[in-house]
């Protein structure tokens, strides 16, 4: 018996195309990275809240708990609602509830995909298919909750007494950027946790950090007064939470409050929305170089 | 045997694929054990789990990979499946399907329907494919009544039945298959069986891994053995089954070891045994030997002083040292010669190989002439030969039998008729 190597030609291998290159985070079959994405996400929100008594409203409670005790903290304890006086104070809880509510998505979703790619070892380990579905999943899961608790939202602030506006079309903009922005930090944050573990504590203080850093609790314009630097108070919306978030409390909930533009102009608005955008391509980059090791490496 | 598919297109083929694993001594994990040693290197050493591996599968093929634990071949099966990054070239046509294990993937809160098209899609069916294929997934694994049980629920058999369904539904054009056949009860086992003939009638490639020589040598066309990440051989499955089985009981303590030491032995040392070996067919010398063939046992004996007509017996232990057979030269010749002092002779025993697979050492007695009692030197080998054979039977020797049936009642020979009782 020989130990024979193929005999082939040069012709009989190009008749087969290109080798395969190992896993990749995409695999360039869009419908199939869909479905997959969708499907999975599907799954890990039936099962998340399966057998609880009160089911999908678990989802809808925790955020509505949340803003129920900082309401009461902010509005009669501190009273920061009378801080800003005039137009831009009117409709305080609707807008706390508005940013507790894409912040909660932010935090829930990338948190949640710091975890996903290790937690998924067994697949990964054992199925071939794009690996980016599986952190896209945890965010996609989140959005689920997100346009739930939204309906909450809009419908708290009709019954708050804010009339809806042709800006509320502006809503799924804002949403679709603060998913971009979410999908990037996702990226690098589960592939870093395949090397560095500890990046989920880490992860979580920053997430309390940004918590407070962004408008979500204290309006901008309590910021700037008390800023009192304009420079400051540009790099403080250069956030692009931030920004989204006032842009989201002047479209949807009231006009008098300052939007993304109000403090840097649209220059910086652009700056922010540039952070996003390379965020997103450092993520892709830096998830498409883990990918096709990332079975060996869990 | 297997039909030659050689000439047809390939559908898989790979080409001095290499893979090595970074094994770290220490796993570093965490950020401040980076932080705090910077500069302090990780030990680590790399494995080569594959070295230079290159075959080409051809379209309708069933190819085996055999080897044993740790050899490789679940690393070349995920490397060709794309689940591991690999260096060299492996290229695919048509779409694949992996089964490297059952049921990954399975979440055992939900309900098997749930399981099923989640899986379905993770396979790669689009969600119409797998809603289609469902109720087929359903009947197959037998658990109509069962399917709105959630699968935590479910029996060890039935999940491994709903498992294996699940993924047998992707109809690829190529499937990998790491060593799943060996599931459920015999009724299943049979029904998995027909799927694998069914694929291979159907001219699906199918790249199979396993240790199971008889389902290698029942399917495949063609197989290869790795050892150690090498290949060892490729071509016919028979061949295949029997360098692994060589490799299996073979490569243990063998010539290297030290028999014990000539003066330590029984016997009054006029003459003594220096080695005992097997030989094949064509006269090499051989640590494993395939059952059925013609094989030689060779025993090399030096004199001390002048013996006239030793008798060579040689008792063929097994792993439980249990005699199987005794080969004594005084049965076949009376008297083998006059020897001298510092001559040397070899005693050859050749024989039809029908012992049981397994693990055999020689013990050889070696005696004056007369009734073998009076012992020269006694010879425990611990060089022992291994037979291989694709079927184990669980008897000690395995004989060479011409099997029939012929109905009705035994036809008497006329010269030996049936006394009349009466006459």
């Amino acid at each position: 018996m020989s130990l024979a190597t193929v005999d082939v030609n040069e012709a009989q291998i190009a008749a087969l195309g290109d080798p395969i290159t190992g896993p990749s985070a995409f695999s360039g079959d869009f419908m199939r990275f869909w479905h997959l994405t969708f499907n999975i996400a599907k799954t890990q929100w039936k099962m998340r809240f399966f057998g609880s008594v009160l089911g999908y409203f678990w989802q809808l409670m925790r955020p509505l708990l949340l803003f129920g005790v900082l309401l009461v903290f902010w509005t009669v304890v501190a009273q920061i609602n009378k801080a800003v006086p005039g137009p831009p104070g009117k409709y305080y809880a609707v807008q706390l509830l508005g940013a507790i509510v894409l912040f909660t998505f932010f935090q829930e979703a990338t948190q949640g995909a710091v975890r996903a790619v290790v937690d998924s070892e067994t697949l990964v380990r054992k199925i071939h298919f794009p690996r980016l579905a599986i952190p896209l999943a945890s965010v996609m899961v989140a959005l689920f909750n997100l346009v739930l608790n939204l309906v909450i939202e809009l419908g708290f602030a009709v019954a708050m007494g804010v009339t809806p506006m042709w800006s509320w079309f502006q809503l799924p903009i804002i949403v679709a950027i603060l998913v971009v922005l979410t999908t990037g930090v996702s990226m690098i944050l589960s592939s870093l946790f395949v090397y560095f573990r500890d990046i989920q504590p880490i992860w979580e203080v920053v997430c309390q950090v940004l918590f407070y850093a962004s408008p979500v609790l204290v309006p901008a314009i309590l910021v700037q007064q008390h800023l009192n630097n304009p420079t400051l108070m540009k790099l403080y919306m250069l956030n692009p939470i931030a920004m989204l978030l006032e842009q989201f409390k002047h479209a949807v909930i009231n006009h008098a409050v300052s939007g993304a533009a109000y403090y840097g102009g649209y220059g910086w608005v652009a700056i922010s929305m540039v952070i996003v955008v390379v965020l997103l391509g450092l993520g892709y980059v830096i998830f498409s170089r883990m990918a096709p090791y990332v079975a060996e490496n869990i | 045997m297997a039909e030659d598919l050689t000439d047809r297109e390939l559908a898989v083929l790979v080409r001095d694929v290499s893979k090595t694993f970074v094994v770290p001594e220490e796993q570093r994990h965490t950020l401040k054990e980076r932080m705090l040693h910077p500069r302090k290197k990780v030990n680590s050493r790399t494995f080569e789990a594959l070295k230079d591996i290159s075959f080409g599968v051809h379209k309708g093929e069933f190819f085996g990979i055999a080897g044993r634990n740790g050899s490789g071949k679940s690393t070349l099966l995920k490397c060709i499946a794309g689940i591991y990054r690999a260096q060299g070239q492996i290229y695919r046509v048509g779409s694949i399907s992996t089964m490297i294990e059952l049921g990954v993937g399975f979440n055992m809160d939900l309900a098997a329907r749930d399981n099923v098209l989640l899986n379905g899609i993770m396979l790669g069916l689009s969600p119409k494919e797998a809603r289609r294929q469902y109720d087929e997934v359903i009947d197959f694994a037998e658990l109509h009544d069962f399917q709105d049980l959630k699968v935590k629920n479910y029996s060890s058999g039935m999940l491994v039945r709903l498992a294996f369904s699940t993924a047998i539904q992707v109809n690829a054009d190529v499937m990998l298959v790491d060593e799943i056949l060996a599931v459920g009860d015999a009724n299943f086992q049979q029904k998995c069986f027909d799927v694998f003939n069914d694929m291979r009638d159907r001219g699906k490639t199918i790249v199979f891994v396993t240790h199971d020589m008889s389902a290698l040598v029942k399917f495949c066309h063609r197989a290869t053995l790795l050892e150690m990440g090498e290949m060892v051989c490729i071509g016919d499955p028979q061949e295949v089954a029997d360098n692994y089985l060589e490799l299996n009981f073979g490569r243990t303590p063998t010539g290297d070891s030290k028999d014990p030491d000539a003066t330590q032995r029984p016997g009054d040392g006029d003459a003594r045994v220096l080695e005992v070996w097997v030989e094949d067919e064509t006269g090499e010398r051989k640590e494993a030997v395939p059952q059925e063939s013609r094989i030689t046992l060779r025993v090399r004996v030096l004199f001390n002083v002048q013996v006239e007509h030793p008798a060579v017996s040689v008792y063929i232990l097994n792993d439980e040292h249990k005699a199987v057979s005794v080969l004594n030269t005084q049965i076949w010749i009376e008297k083998t010669g006059v020897f001298e002092p510092g001559e040397e002779a070899t005693f050859s025993f050749t024989f039809d190989n029908v012992l049981a697979p397994g693990r055999y050492s020689p013990m050889i007695n070696l005696a004056h002439r007369g009734t073998g009692l009076d012992t020269m030197d006694q010879f425990d080998s611990s060089s022992t030969f291994v037979v291989s054979a694709v079927r184990p039977t669980g008897g000690l020797v395995d004989l060479l039998v011409d099997a029939g049936v012929t109905r009705g009642a035994p036809q008497l020979p006329a010269a030996n008729p049936v006394k009349e009782l009466n006459a």
